[in-house]
């Protein structure tokens, strides 16, 4: 558990000085007024390819010998153009990802309470509403 | 370029000097340390995944008796909110003691867009008073706005089963095509309200 809280410090510290937790940032990037944003996403991206990439090639497994807990995602189009449409609207309104969500709030700017609150209640809402809707 | 070099003096005056002082970090460190984390994470059997902790604090919340969607074990998903308090830490270190206090050099055309719109602080702070200063709570339609924006973000992750972290990033690096819709929903969303919609909600703030 410390090893996952200090993961969770690092992705803070670096979604901090990276100034991804800047409602300004994600205004830029919306209107493609700065790289900043793509070349951190793009960039975690193609890390990220290599190191799946390799964990396919040498079978890398978790340090407990299990293949790792890769999400398969459901097939379908449905519930991920809908819903990601949706989190896209949010994320434009809070400048706030689900991760910079808490992260503002440890930087001290307590008003992102309301918009944490906000995303409960929205996940509360598509808990109940979930089989009325198309996935 | 050395702001960021830590004194060898142990006493307290020069300890006080590194404070404050890193300059924000580029994109070609912030992205392969998020990789980096996201690695980690699956290495040591987990998965990186920030919105599905919505679901996890709504459950222990007690939703669990209004949706079989709050149904779960969460107390598997426990080791999940110790990452989050991790990255709440995390954004506390950085503000309070790294980095150094000062704007977001935003591009000056967004910067003049913004302050048109009202928000007089663009390209002079690290963040908008008007939503996230203190100001922001006698003002109900920064609230409001703040509100509506947060429930969105909720709903909009939990029905497309993930977010930046969880598409963009994990998903889209494991070549899930299902991924790559979704963020071509997070941009669509995006594009729509900060191109047709912002410019009317804003200056009403």
């Amino acid at each position: 558990m410390l090893r996952i809280f200090l993961l969770g410090l690092v992705f803070g510290i670096a979604l901090t000085m990276g100034e991804i937790i800047s409602w300004f940032r994600i205004q830029e990037m919306f209107y493609f007024e700065s790289f900043h944003m793509f070349g951190v996403i793009g960039g975690a991206m193609a890390v990220g390819m290599l190191f799946n990439l390799a964990a396919r090639r040498f079978k890398w497994g978790t340090e407990s010998g299990a293949p790792l807990d890769i999400h398969q995602y459901t097939t379908g189009w449905k519930r991920y153009i809908y819903g990601g449409t949706v989190f896209g609207m949010g994320w434009a309104v809070t400048g706030a990802c689900p991760g910079p969500l808490f992260i503002t709030l440890g930087a001290g700017y307590w008003p992102i309470l309301v918009a944490i609150f906000g995303a409960l209640l929205g996940t509360f809402l598509y808990g109940l509403l979930m089989k009325h809707l198309p996935h | 370029m050395d702001s960021g070099r830590v004194s060898r003096s142990s006493s307290a005056g020069d300890r006080a000097e590194v404070m404050h002082t890193f300059d924000p970090w580029p994109w070609q460190v912030v992205g392969p340390l998020i990789a980096g984390v996201m690695s980690s994470l699956l290495l040591i059997g987990k998965r990186f995944g920030l919105s599905s902790n919505l679901r996890t604090m709504c459950s222990i919340a007690g939703a669990n008796r209004f949706s079989d969607y709050f149904k779960m074990d969460w107390k598997s998903q426990s080791w999940n909110l110790v990452f989050v308090l991790g990255t709440i830490a995390g954004g506390a270190v950085a503000r309070f003691a790294l980095l150094k206090p000062g704007p977001v050099i935003i591009n000056p055309k967004t910067a003049l867009r913004l302050r048109a719109w009202g928000i007089d602080d663009a390209g002079t702070s690290f963040a908008p008073d008007i939503l996230f200063g203190p100001e922001a709570w006698s003002n109900p339609a920064a609230l409001a706005f703040l509100l509506i924006g947060g429930v969105l973000v909720g709903f909009g992750t939990r029905w497309a089963n993930g977010c930046t972290s969880g598409h963009a990033i994990s998903g889209l690096s494991a070549f899930q095509w299902p991924s790559l819709i979704a963020v071509a929903g997070f941009l669509l969303g995006g594009l729509i309200v900060a191109h047709l919609i912002l410019p009317l909600l804003i200056p009403l703030l």
